[in-house]
């Protein structure tokens, strides 16, 4: 049981800035996703927690212990990687069984704890196997009961999923899940994929250019995005953003109904809203167009359940609302939300 | 008339046009043979047709004044064979290529595991360790034919200098043992650019994560090269030592500029014996059955080799 903890930490490549000043504390026993577009800085932050990169400034903390100069082995944690890692030319018994031999593991305790960790995730079967006689999903449960095998303090995963094709992925992702509530091991998720992340993490911490925009509980990120960059990059369609006056208005497409077919009983702002296409994705219609009156022509997406019966077509004007509630406000020139509404 | 053949003419220059770019050379069946021709043309020209021909003067009796080619079987072989001169000659180039082989295999791994990492300088390094391979070999054994130069060898004063000999110094080419020192030396001096750049490429084809993974594993230096690194480049290790060795049994330039076999036959492997038998004697078919005596072991060597590499290569 660990936490880790980055203190104001920052990397650079001489003049590029990968990671900008991060401070983070994962609680004990977390699953804290680092979820950012590619380039952010995400996995740099993770590679420094690991020890394949130093710091330029800051300080790293894991388990209350300063490690800035330890190397990986030294750091109490296991990582998995994109590729996986596997040792090629071990069979997947070795593959597990070799952070044990490092660790200079009584050799007669090896076997048997080789067994758990493969018992752990089904791949007891597979054990004189080559990595190369493996599919990905195989080869993703070795490196997790690899990683897991020799019971770290804290689990980095560097989008372990992402090799894996869509419904394996959906799959693993509880699996992955499930197991860490399991055993309760401190873990550190990096994906670029926000559905991942909003599935998997107690918290999400959202990266850009090397600073976190935003930490919380998926909830929060989700309904209370702290910037205008949290609220794109977070659902899918992203939030609509609109300029209005000196703000930005935002509400997210699920709440930008045809007038009248909202459930709630709060009172509601009504938009015009002209349709330029129709998605029809079978649990929902996703709706382009434009907003008219004084949010001349900006572009908005709305997103109907198929609970929603009426009939909208394209190329004409319907009235649409969202409740006063799911209104969000933005400053304009720092992008940050304003808690209430401006004048 | 419809419109479509009014259309016609313009389609048909078009086509014509496309036609006529249409040659030789879009053909495969002309294509692969016209490419690879000149290659094929090489080997038979260079490589095969002397091969063939010394495998017959092997079995002759010809001489350079030419003149007979009568066949005689193995005669020369078994002449040769019993001969002290190559008994000493087959020891030699034995001793000679796994001594070379194995300092070059451990130099040539420490290397290139150095030049792998980042550091000042490291360009500069690379290009003056590359220098031996790349500059003329008979410029290089001249110079250390000075180095080695019984009253100016600059070994010599170093050592002298340093304290560690007193008076003449070394003969370094003119006794025994150190003859053949010197000759390993020279030669490992010369193999070890290409052997460690093989193994350079070895090297970089392991990903990263593969090292990080054993980083975070708990692997240190030791087990990590061994347990990891080494397996993993143990089939282009193999490659790499296995031109090595062919290099070795078959070349004697270095021999033939040091100590033309000397002192006593000290350093006279094969290939250089069968020089001055063949060539400087003038009696090619024996010549030709010494240089050709190693070829089968040559070639069991390779096959082994090759499929071991075959065997132990990783995806």
């Amino acid at each position: 049981m660990a936490t880790v903890e980055t203190r104001g930490v920052k990397k650079y490549y001489g003049d590029v800035v990968a990671v900008n000043g991060v401070d983070l504390v994962t609680k004990d026993g977390e699953f804290l996703v680092l979820l950012g577009p590619s380039g952010c800085g995400k996995t740099t932050l993770l590679r420094m927690i690991a020890g394949f990169e130093t710091p330029s400034a800051g300080e790293l903390v894991i388990a209350g212990e300063v490690v800035n100069d330890l190397p990986p082995r030294a750091r109490k944690i296991a990582m998995v990687f994109q590729s996986y890692a596997l040792y090629p030319h071990m069979t997947v018994f070795k593959n597990i069984a070799f952070p044990l031999k490092a660790q200079r593991v009584a050799k007669a305790a090896i076997p048997q704890k080789v067994e758990w960790a493969a018992s752990l995730f089904g791949i007891g079967h597979l054990l004189h196997r080559k990595p190369r006689e493996l599919s990905g999903g195989e080869r993703q449960r070795v490196a997790l009961a690899r990683a897991l095998v020799r019971e770290p303090a804290v689990f980095l995963l560097d989008e372990p999923l992402s090799n894996l094709d869509a419904q394996l992925r959906a799959s693993a992702r509880d699996e992955l899940q499930q197991f860490q509530r399991r055993i309760g091991t401190t873990t550190i998720y990096v994906t670029h994929d926000q559905v991942e992340a909003m599935g998997l993490g107690d918290r999400i911490a959202v990266m850009k250019a090397g600073t976190v925009r935003q930490i919380g509980t998926p909830q929060e990120i989700y309904h209370e995005p702290a910037d205008t960059f949290v609220a794109r990059f977070v659902g899918s369609p992203p939030m609509n953003l609109v300029q209005h006056q000196n703000y930005v208005l935002g509400f997210r497409p699920e709440q930008f109904l045809p007038k009248g077919s909202q459930n709630g009983i709060g009172s509601v702002i009504t938009f015009p809203f002209r349709v330029t296409r129709v998605e029809y994705l079978g649990a929902d219609r996703l709706l382009y167009g434009t907003l008219g009156g004084a949010f001349s022509d900006q572009k908005v997406i709305a997103r109907l359940p198929s609970t929603v019966t009426v009939d909208i077509k394209s190329e004409t004007a319907y009235d649409f609302s969202v409740e006063d509630k799911e209104l969000k406000f933005f400053d304009t020139s720092t992008e940050l939300r304003i808690s209430t509404r401006p004048l | 008339m419809d419109s479509r053949e009014q259309t016609a003419p313009a389609a048909t220059d078009l086509a014509r046009a496309q036609r006529r770019t249409v040659s030789i050379i879009d053909s495969e069946r002309w294509l692969g043979p016209l490419l690879i021709g000149p290659a094929v043309l090489y080997i038979v020209l260079l490589v095969g047709l002397p091969f063939f021909m010394a495998l017959y003067y092997s079995v002759s009796n010809t001489t350079t004044g030419g003149g007979t080619l009568g066949f005689v079987g193995l005669r020369n072989f078994t002449g040769v064979v019993g001969t002290p001169r190559f008994q000493t000659a087959l020891k030699n180039t034995l001793i000679f290529a796994l001594l070379s082989q194995t300092v070059i295999l451990v130099l040539s791994n420490a290397l290139a595991l150095a030049l792998q990492k980042d550091f000042h300088g490291k360009r500069l390094i690379r290009f003056l360790i590359l220098l031996p391979w790349v500059a003329p070999i008979s410029i290089g054994t001249i110079a250390w034919l000075w180095i080695f130069d019984s009253t100016y060898s600059v070994l010599n004063w170093t050592l002298r200098m340093a304290g560690l000999i007193q008076g003449q110094g070394f003969m370094w080419l003119g006794v025994p043992h150190l003859a053949m020192g010197s000759v390993i030396a020279v030669h490992v001096w010369r193999q070890l650019p290409l052997a460690t750049v093989i193994l350079l490429g070895g090297l970089s084809s392991i990903p990263q994560d593969i090292h990080d993974a054993a980083a975070v594993d708990g692997a240190g230096f030791w087990r990590h090269y061994f347990q990891i690194t080494l397996p993993l480049i143990l089939p282009i290790s193999l490659v790499a030592l296995l031109f090595g060795l062919i290099f070795t049994f078959t070349d004697m330039i270095i021999i033939y500029n040091l100590t033309r076999g000397g002192p006593y036959d000290s350093t006279q492997v094969l290939a250089s014996l069968a020089f001055y038998t063949g060539i400087a004697g003038g009696d090619l078919a024996e010549g030709a059955a010494i240089a050709l005596f190693l070829f089968p072991l040559l070639l069991a060597v390779a096959w082994g080799f090759l499929r071991i590499a075959h065997r132990t290569e990783v995806t």
